[in-house]
Order: C-alpha cells, then structure tokens, then sequence
C-alpha cells in the first residue's frame, strides 16, 4: 500500500498523463546538477537502466537452479558456496562474495525477506518486484509467513517447518525450490522454465509441467 | 534507531498484493534514481549504510506515504546536502553553480561493469570469532539512536548460531562515521515462540544474520 498504489491519483511518481510529474522534474533537476559538477556519466546511468531492463532478470537464478537439480555435483557446490558456484557458471555479474544458497525439502520450505529495508539478490533475480519491498511483505514474512504465502496462493503441510531468513547484513540468500515431479530426463533449459522468480524467494513453488509458459 | 523502516512483526499494513508482470522500472525516473545513487556509491560519495540511514531518518509519515524510489531520492537528496556536494541554492536552481567537491572515483561508461557489481563486505578480522555453529546466544537488548541492523522483533532473545560468514564491515559503524570497525558475522536462528510467544506457529524458524557486537553468550 505504502510503497505504490494505482487505486489513488498520484500528482507524483505514476502519473500516466503527458505532462511530466514533480518528481519526474526533481530527478531531472538532480541529474543535471550531478552532471554539471562532473559527479556523474548520464552515458553509465542509461547503460546500468539497460542492464536491469533487459539483462539482469530472474532467468539468471532460474539456470542455477535448473543445473542444480540435474547436476548433483554443482547442487553440492551451491549448497556449500554459492557465490563460487555462481561464479563457475560465468554467465552472470560478480554475485558479490556473500551469496547463500537454501534448500527447500518436503520437511523444510525457505522464504527470504529484508524487514529492514529491500536487501535482495539482484544479480541472480535482477530488482526487487514493489511487494518484496512493501511494508505489508516486510512486516508480515516474519511473523505471520504462512499467512503470507496464503495470499500467493500457497498452501503448505502444516508439519512442514517454515524457515525465513531476514536478510539483515551484506549476505545475500536465494531459495533453491523444490524440482516439480514428472520432470525426469527434462533438459536444464526446459527445465529453468519452471523456475519463477518467487520460487527463488520463497513466496512460490516451481511451476508443475502443465504449467511453463510457451 | 527504533524507526518505522524497522517493520518486522508490525501488524496492520495488509495483504501482500503482486503485480503480475511487473515491469523493472514503472516511471522512466526510478531507473534514473537507481543509476545515480549507484553512480554515486562507485564514486565514494557514501557507503551502503548511509542511503539506508537517510532512508530511516525521513519522518515516519513521509517514509510511509512515498513510493520506494521515492525514498532513494530523498536519501540521496539528504546525503548530498549533507557532504556538501549539492548547495540548496543548487537545487532551487536546478544546474551547477558552486565548484564541484573532489570524489575518489568516477562511474563511467567503460567502468559501468565494475559500478554494478556488489561490493564485497569482507574485512580482515581483528581476532578470533567468540562463537560457533551451534552456541546458544542472546541478542542484545540495544536501542541505538543511530544506525543498526539488530531489528526490535529480535533483541533480547535466545537463539543458535547457524553459520559464520567471517568478518564484514560493521553497518552501525559506518553510518556513524566510524569506519569499518570490522566484526565476525553470523546466521543466527530463532524459534517462532522464542519471538512471538506460545501461540506462534509452532513450525516456524527465523534467522537475521547478526554481527557479534548483537550477542552475548546465552
């Protein structure tokens, strides 16, 4: 609700109009004023929008995931480092040194969250989606994350424990979800399908086969 | 600081709602006021800690009511205000006007690569970690009026060390100004009950990553 709304009118932020909003016009004014005392390159700021507009994205996550549940080898790997893990597959950015990879099992299912601000692993799941940073998930993963997975559809055995990592340091947690059933022999490729941004934090299960978007 | 950024365990904000095809960016503004505070960042104008400090020093009521991005600008707003880097009359004018102030370092094109990758948070360590996986801790009951990442729902509680994840720079350090002051790290898990009570949900663990300054031995 806090974070972004589309129910209310907005003279800031989201207006959909032609003209410019007031904070479209601020952020303008700040680039200007960053660029004339030479702080900054508008040419590195288009490039790093461009990157998280069409490269940096949960895809990343999702073939680490998928070669973890072919791989056994790699699956050790990411359990015991991830950051090294990730890194061997040098398809992605620098994942930082501090990258933890949790496993979800039919007794334990992970779910991530930062209640003090938006800690997130971006460079494996690209920018946080406005809900992960919303006062209502950072509030509520915590204390009520049942309640939470409820209003994504997720209903889980009740004698399964519910781990939540509160990502409160540099430490940076991706979720390794569960390999859906009636998947043998599927390819890593056909198989990163079924891998959902949500899954990867928590807040969802891999997609059954039926399910991959075609 | 005991702020309302601090929501863990809050209740009232509602259902979680998920926009389905959620773009990165929902005004071309956000993904400016990313790209500057990350511009800025490489440059060595602030650490991490200090955007997220502004961050928490807004007043409640307008830390609630803006937008996420909102926010960053804000923050970024105060940080630069606060180093000198931007004059008031600068921002009313909206261009240059005074001369600029020295920064180590400069993001630009052929250097974009290294802006965006996450810094590591690493220091050397200063001696021997105090605790291991599987000590029994209590975290400290601290109510800070500066920075800290100890969240309220969790002071003052009992829980194992899961993991060590060596030493890193100390955030209530850093936002105060006092360097890194390096400090061992660790995962920390609590039981639901430990926090919320007899009647929590009884399968429910929850872990924050805490840097020992937080612990005591339990």
């Amino acid at each position: 609700m806090a974070d972004h709304d589309h129910d209310h009118d907005h003279k800031d932020g989201h207006g959909h109009g032609s003209e410019l909003s007031d904070t479209d016009l601020r952020v303008r004014a700040l680039e200007t004023i960053l660029t004339e005392k030479g702080y900054i390159d508008p040419a590195a700021l288009d490039a790093i929008v461009e990157a998280y507009e069409t490269k940096i994205g949960p895809r990343n996550g999702a073939v680490v995931v998928a070669k973890a549940w072919t791989d056994p080898t790699f699956r050790q790997a990411l359990l015991k480092d991830a950051t090294a893990a990730v890194a061997s597959l040098g398809h992605m950015s620098r994942v930082g040194d501090h990258l933890v990879a949790v496993e979800n099992t039919p007794q334990r299912h992970n779910m991530i969250v930062c209640t003090l601000c938006s800690c997130y692993p971006w460079e494996v799941l690209g920018l946080p989606p406005v809900w992960y940073k919303s006062a209502p998930y950072r509030s509520r993963a915590v204390k009520d994350p049942r309640g939470v997975l409820a209003d994504f559809g997720v209903t889980l055995p009740k004698d399964t424990e519910i781990r939540v990592w509160d990502s409160t340091a540099e430490t940076r947690f991706l979720v390794l979800p569960m390999r859906p059933p009636g998947t043998d022999g599927w390819s890593e490729e056909r198989l990163a399908d079924l891998v959902t941004r949500d899954s990867m934090i928590g807040t969802g299960l891999a997609l059954a086969p039926g399910k991959v978007a075609t | 600081m005991n702020g309302v950024h601090d929501m863990g365990g809050m209740d009232g904000f509602g259902k979680v709602e998920a926009e389905p095809n959620e773009p990165p960016f929902h005004e071309r503004w956000e993904g400016r006021v990313l790209a500057m505070v990350r511009a800025m960042g490489y440059a060595g104008a602030w650490h991490i800690d200090d955007s997220r400090f502004a961050q928490e020093t807004l007043p409640p009521n307008v830390y609630l009511a803006v937008s996420y991005y909102q926010r960053w600008m804000l923050a970024m707003e105060k940080n630069l205000a606060k180093r000198g880097l931007v004059t008031a009359d600068e921002m009313k004018a909206g261009h240059a006007v005074g001369s600029p102030k020295p920064l180590p370092h400069k993001l630009t094109l052929d250097v974009v690569k290294a802006g965006m990758a996450r810094n590591s948070f690493y220091r050397q360590q200063q001696g021997p970690a105090l605790f291991k996986p599987g000590d029994r801790v209590r975290t400290r009951n601290i109510n800070p009026q500066g920075h800290t990442r100890l969240p309220r729902y969790v002071r003052d509680k009992v829980g194992t060390v899961e993991l060590v994840h060596g030493c890193h720079a100390y955030p209530d350090a850093v936002a105060s100004g006092r360097g890194d002051d390096p400090q061992w790290l660790y995962t920390v898990v609590f039981d639901g009950r430990t926090i919320w009570g007899a009647d929590a949900d009884p399968t429910l663990k929850v872990s924050i990553d805490a840097f020992e300054p937080y612990l005591e031995r339990a």
